[in-house]
């Protein structure tokens, strides 16, 4: 931790009320399934507790949220939060492991690049949309000072919110749009974003309501879409941006080029604010959840594949391609008609063109196998090598 | 903790205008004492274990409340909210206790012997008696703010003043995390066993942190006394049985409850209490006595006439479903209980559930046989 960090967060801890020892506050993980609870041991927590971030986040409210959620047997969660970008520095000890054991092995010194060049992807403009219904791309943003989700006040909620109304007001073309405030939204609103798929609800997750992101709900929570319905925006809900590009169909080369123009728009638009987005070399983008690190991107398509997703060898091919299964409801659903939400497992140590890339040819992949499985054709010529 | 207030001081970066909730939708009796000036005027205070007026005020921002039903949209974080937080919660604690003063003193009468009468209500119509109340431990923040050791400490010493108790208090400790699941069915079946809230209204105020580490359940042999261990409060005290004789619900709950305190003292850690607010708890609806004294009774003929509410009211009663609060009734069975908590003390507030009850069993027997009962409605009590 850097000297300045390490004064500051002796002197913020000193101002947050200690309780009993650290045996005695401890938390009881042994029920536990999460990264979290995996790593931090009493001596890690008897180190961490003595410090705090120059916001006052402290060890306890980055892994209550683990603490009230023991997890499932199977799905392995994260179990902790961050409250600020100097989260993931004053915490190092407990959030590098995390990361690492999340992030397939990433070590404290590798690199994170960033690329957000559409033109550096090759083909995904093809993939065959008889079986591609839609495509979709979605990443997160921070602003950088301002408190994250987790632990931001009103006060700062409401200013992210008007920052990012102005500068998704200032955009243009087929980029054009509208905010609609959730606290304010009329029926009929309500009614259209439901039918459009747009709308985000107050969280019911526990994983979310433990960490105190649903705080003075539904105040500076919005959601900004274009006129034509491909480019959307929610305000403050698990990140202070999330950012979606979609359409029907499988053009992803469009929807990844709108998805890049629109972004480093936006991002230009903040900086002639004066605000930049959180980033660094290491971690790439800064967002709440260490699962959403690096790129922070989910791209994705719903693609029909009923022979494929039943073939015995479905799940060693998408681990192969680095790709993940959801069902069309998206994560936790299953699913329906054998249509798949398919998308990128990776976040963190690949750049967001390598990443959609993976997805475009993956996808195109799986449909020429779906393709031969039609036809009464093996595929074991076509299994793929480990990406 | 990690409801956004751990550290107040940097959100005094933004103006009042910038950080005041937004309380227009909101129908709470926090939402309607809190002003600008006075969310202003005490933002930058803290309890010496840092509360601060944000973390009070939460719950209510987070849950408008309801058009019929008035929440209280606040509760405290330790002792010394109630002071430091004053100018918000004295007008609260006024609209929700009948206009109960900052100058009002509070009677505490656990003398159960001062008690007339109510060994007597006919178990015909009364089917079962409780009462209940909850205690605070000093030296401990409350609920929605301690931290895992402190609610240890709290169990830690509440099982050792529950196991030391024996004749008719003698009884069990059983720990939420720990519990068999015989255990727990029999704890169900016996309607004992309590569960990790999910009410927004305690969720939102970080009441159910950590669960279930350090929560427990507590209940003598007989089945006829229980203590909850940090759930809503510090303890929740109950005693019950079934039929009409709260004399003797009453009796076992005052002298468990002396016997309980007497060792929560001998460590330094006896109940909050002042001579103003009575037994402090989390939630300011609770302050005085935190007694509800209440009895589940057949009224299938009163509960249908028009006058019902009216004698409630002048009762000084309320009625809620069988199932507790916000439940319906059921089969003409009410649960009929004390509305007051604070400026009258347990022995009065018992008193006019057995005196209460009693008249409105005379008034559904008269119901029954088609008389009238115009000569029977009370006088504002």
């Amino acid at each position: 931790m850097s000297e300045n960090i390490e004064e500051l967060s002796e002197k913020m801890a000193k101002l947050t009320v200690k309780r009993l020892s650290a045996e005695e506050e401890y938390p009881d993980l042994s029920q536990c399934n999460n990264h979290m609870a995996k790593v931090l041991t009493l001596s890690m927590y008897q180190e961490l507790r003595r410090r705090a971030t120059p916001n006052g986040f402290t060890i306890d409210d980055v892994i209550q949220t683990g603490v009230d959620n023991p997890g499932h047997p199977f799905i392995m969660t994260v179990g902790a939060v961050a409250g600020d970008e100097e989260t993931f520095e004053v915490f190092k000890e407990l959030l590098d492991i995390v990361i690492q054991d999340r992030h397939g092995g990433y070590k404290p010194t590798d690199k994170h690049k960033t690329d957000l060049n559409a033109d550096n992807l090759k083909g995904g403009d093809d993939l065959d949309p008889n079986y591609v219904l839609s495509s979709r791309v979605r990443t997160g943003r921070s602003i950088r000072g301002f408190c994250l989700p987790p632990h931001c006040s009103r006060g700062e909620r409401r200013a992210v919110e008007k920052l990012s109304i102005e500068a998704l007001d200032a955009l243009t073309g087929d980029l054009k749009g509208k905010y609609y405030a959730l606290k304010n939204m009329t029926e009929a609103e309500q009614q259209q974003l439901i039918d459009d798929h747009f709308l985000f609800d107050k969280p019911v997750s526990p994983l979310l309501l433990a960490s105190g992101m649903a705080r003075d709900w539904p105040d500076a929570r919005g959601i900004w879409h274009n006129d034509n319905k491909t480019f959307l925006v929610w305000v403050n809900e698990e990140d202070h941006l999330r950012v979606i590009s979609m359409q029907k169909g499988g053009n992803m080369k469009e929807v990844f080029t709108r998805f890049c123009t629109g972004l480093t728009k936006i991002e230009s638009l903040f900086k002639e604010r004066g605000r930049d987005f959180m980033w660094n070399d290491h971690l790439g983008y800064i967002l709440t959840c260490p699962s959403n690190l690096g790129t922070g991107l989910r791209a994705g398509v719903h693609v029909k594949l009923p022979n494929m997703s039943k073939h015995a060898k479905f799940e060693e091919i998408l681990k192969r391609l680095r790709l993940q299964k959801r069902g069309t409801g998206g994560v936790d659903t299953a699913a329906v008609g054998g249509v798949f939400d398919i998308s990128n497992a990776d976040r963190l140590g690949f750049s967001e063109v390598e990443l959609v890339q993976m997805v475009v040819d993956g996808v195109k992949l799986l449909v020429e196998m779906e393709k031969k499985l039609e036809k009464g054709q093996p595929i074991d010529d076509l299994m793929p090598a480990q990406k | 903790m990690p409801f956004g207030n751990t550290h107040n001081n940097f959100k005094l970066n933004y103006t009042v205008d910038d950080e005041f909730p937004d309380l227009s939708k909101h129908n709470n009796h926090m939402a309607k004492v809190l002003t600008k000036e006075l969310y202003g005027k005490m933002r930058d205070k803290q309890t010496p274990s840092g509360y601060t007026l944000d973390d009070v005020i939460q719950t209510g921002v987070d849950n408008p409340g309801h058009p019929f039903i008035m929440t209280v949209g606040c509760v405290a974080g330790d002792e010394e909210s109630y002071e430091v937080f004053k100018d918000l919660l004295d007008p609260v604690i006024s609209d929700r206790h009948g206009g109960y003063k900052p100058t009002d003193k509070h009677k505490t009468d656990l003398n159960f012997e001062n008690l007339k009468g109510g060994d007597d209500l006919d178990p015909n119509y009364v089917l079962s008696s409780r009462v209940r109340t909850g205690r605070s431990l000093k030296g401990y923040t409350l609920p929605p703010h301690n931290s895992r050791g402190e609610r240890r400490a709290i169990e830690k010493l509440s099982i050792e003043a529950l196991t030391s108790l024996d004749g008719e208090f003698k009884g069990k400790y059983y720990p939420l995390k720990s519990m068999t699941d015989a255990e727990q069915e029999q704890l169900i079946n016996d309607h004992f066993l309590f569960d990790k809230p999910v009410s927004p209204l305690l969720t939102c105020a970080g009441m159910a942190r950590d669960w279930p580490d350090g929560r427990g359940i507590w209940h003598n042999d007989n089945k006829t006394f229980l203590v909850w261990v940090n759930e809503e409060d510090h303890l929740r005290v109950i005693s019950m049985q079934k039929g009409g004789n709260m004399r003797e619900v009453f009796r076992r709950f005052c002298v468990g409850l002396q016997k309980i305190e007497e060792i929560f003292k001998k460590h330094n850690h006896g109940f909050m209490w002042n001579e103003h607010l009575g037994y402090i708890l989390t939630c300011p609806s609770n302050l005085g006595t935190g007694l509800r004294g209440g009895v589940h009774v057949k009224l299938p003929k009163l509960s249908t006439h028009p006058k019902f509410e009216e004698i409630l009211t002048r009762l000084r009663l309320q009625k809620r479903g069988t199932g507790g609060v916000d439940t319906a009734s059921v089969g003409g069975v009410f649960d009929i209980s004390n509305a007051d908590r604070l400026g009258s003390s347990e022995v009065e507030q018992v008193q006019l559930v057995v005196d209460g009850v009693k008249l409105m069993v005379e008034m559904e027997k008269k119901l029954e046989k088609g008389e009238a009962i115009d000569s029977m409605i009370p006088a504002q009590k």
